[in-house]
């Protein structure tokens, strides 16, 4: 040892605390710093796409469906969501979601971002900053949670809202995301779930069923005219979700890569193939194609195609999405009239039976070339399987919590506006305004 | 003095208004109106949610003119609103008592 230069030592042990001081200094996550500019900024625009569907597509596009008394209130829904919801994701949901891969939760390390630096990365994205992909997929519980609300348009409370979505979020939403994506037990048995046709529609679609059926039906529910204030603000609301859509499918690839692409085609395609058939299967039936017709069927395609898109080809896309339109106009009438329930604004007709198809479907339709797994028709039966106990998981946990949820929120607060309020309209009884 | 109140289809009050100017009317009340009649209203159906409309949207008309003019204003309008279908609407003239014009304080035939 004494033979060494006395300056090659002195570097020896330079270098040796300096990689001790950068071990101390970047995350036990950061194993390789690899930052894209090109995924970041893809990310970043995707980011933006999500939030755009919020505020304000969804707001528009549940608020147009709604009567004139109550669009503030259902536009105050969606807000909620933004507010609330941003800052818990920020204190423990992204944590609880995306840190440490336990079968049932992730861990609080990074509580309120605790330890997240300028080079961390998630190992579920490791070219973007961590930060990014924590934003990112906050926007998404943002949305998961304002999708619910459309179930329980035009009479649910303001307050009581505000409560059942701060639950719903930390016992149903997260736990789920960390299931499906982020390391649990479901991504563990290989349950294919591209962007959200569990955790965002599924779930939510089951919630809003439960919650609809637990506050009951609206006044007037089946004798009197319950129709849309102004079906263009909808119309308007559609296109932002499905432009937006683009980022929820497109980003989920979590890189500026060609799988990316591939999602943002067969998006495209299954909203156009959805808005067709539902448009056609109204022509038929009902002699006219409703605009409204026309626009759920493009949301239906959107939400159906969102668990296999980046796992099935382009083309796909077309069968997936007049599948949806089908059903879900099928659930939306039927199946919605047979058990009489008031879905207000259809989240269960929608985006309950897209997701739950769509997960199905992307089952059938995988294909290795594109995701790297194969489906039914590529000989992997198994998958439709796996994708079957998926949804039955997230039926059951979705929808037993959000009942439980709600008879506890209940026993705090009335869920329910009174019949008075409700005869009067909530914007004026809930936030003191209203559209002249 | 008769007051003429109209009540039309709103894609007519184009043809009415042209009508009713070409005989010398410089002016009218217009308002939206809902109501029904003959007609009854129509069926509107949402994702399958079926709603009667009974009350249909409606333009009402209302000019103030003289006895000898009330004549030839109902007919125009009359000629003017007419489709021929059911819920082409209708037209009452009822007397006016008295007439004031705001600004100069003219009454009755000088006021309208």
């Amino acid at each position: 040892m004494s033979a060494l230069p006395r300056h090659a030592a002195c570097a020896a042990a330079a270098l040796f605390v300096a990689s001790i001081f950068s071990a101390l200094a970047t995350p036990a996550l950061a194993d390789s710093p690899l930052i894209s500019a090109a995924d970041t900024a893809w990310m970043i625009v995707a980011t933006a796409l999500v939030l755009m569907m919020t505020i304000p597509g969804l707001a528009l596009f549940y608020s147009g469906m709604v009567r004139k008394k109550n669009v503030l209130a259902t536009m105050a829904q969606s807000l909620a969501a933004v507010m609330i919801i941003s800052i818990l994701w920020v204190a423990f949901g992204y944590s609880l979601v995306f840190v440490g891969d336990g079968p049932w939760l992730g861990t609080l390390d990074r509580w309120f971002l605790a330890g997240m630096t300028m080079d961390s990365t998630n190992p579920a994205a490791k070219t973007i900053p961590e930060a990014l992909f924590m934003l990112y997929q906050m926007t998404f519980a943002i949305i998961t949670v304002a999708l619910v609300a459309g179930a329980v348009a035009d009479r649910m409370r303001f307050s009581a809202y505000l409560l059942f979505s701060v639950g719903w979020f930390m016992f149903v939403y997260v736990p789920l995301a960390h299931w499906v994506w982020g390391g649990g037990f479901l991504a563990g048995i290989g349950v294919l779930d591209f962007a959200g046709g569990l955790v965002v529609h599924l779930s939510a679609g089951v919630g809003g069923l439960v919650a609809a059926k637990v506050m009951g039906r609206r006044h007037g529910y089946g004798s009197e005219n319950l129709s849309p204030f102004d079906l263009s603000l909808a119309v308007v609301g559609t296109g932002l979700l499905w432009v937006g859509w683009f980022g929820f499918n497109g980003g989920s690839a979590l890189s500026a890569n060609s799988r990316a692409v591939m999602a943002i085609i067969a998006t495209h395609l299954a909203a156009c193939a959805g808005a067709l058939s539902w448009g056609a299967v109204e022509w038929m039936t009902r002699r006219k194609p409703s605009v409204l017709g026309m626009i759920s069927g493009a949301v239906a395609g959107l939400g159906t195609i969102t668990p296999a898109s980046g796992f099935v080809a382009p083309w796909h896309g077309i069968v997936i999405g007049v599948i949806a339109g089908l059903v879900c106009f099928w659930a939306c009438t039927w199946l919605k009239q047979r058990f009489n329930y008031d879905d207000s604004l259809d989240v269960f007709g929608v985006h309950g039976i897209g997701g739950m198809t769509g997960t199905l479907l992307a089952g059938v339709f995988a294909t290795a070339a594109i995701g790297g797994t194969p489906g039914l028709i590529e000989g992997n039966p198994q998958q439709l399987l796996i994708q079957l106990y998926g949804v039955a998981v997230t039926l059951a946990w979705a929808g037993g919590v959000t009942f439980l949820l709600l008879k506890l929120v209940g026993a705090f607060t009335p869920l329910r506006v009174s019949r008075e309020h409700e005869l009067e309209g909530l914007d004026i009884t809930q936030h003191g305004e209203a559209l002249q | 003095m008769k007051l003429v109140v109209a009540i039309i289809k709103p894609f007519k009050l184009d043809e009415v208004r042209q009508a009713l100017t070409a005989i010398g009317v410089h002016g009218m009340t217009v308002t939206e109106v809902k109501g029904y009649g003959r007609q009854k209203g129509h069926t509107e159906i949402y994702r399958g949610a079926e709603y009667i409309v009974n009350f249909l949207p409606k333009l009402r008309i209302e000019i103030a003119v003289s006895s000898e003019l009330a004549v030839k204003a109902v007919e125009v309008i009359s000629a003017g609103a007419r489709t021929g279908q059911i819920g082409d609407g209708k037209i009452f003239v009822t007397p006016i008592d008295h007439a004031l014009r705001i600004r100069t304080g003219e009454t009755d035939s000088d006021a309208l």
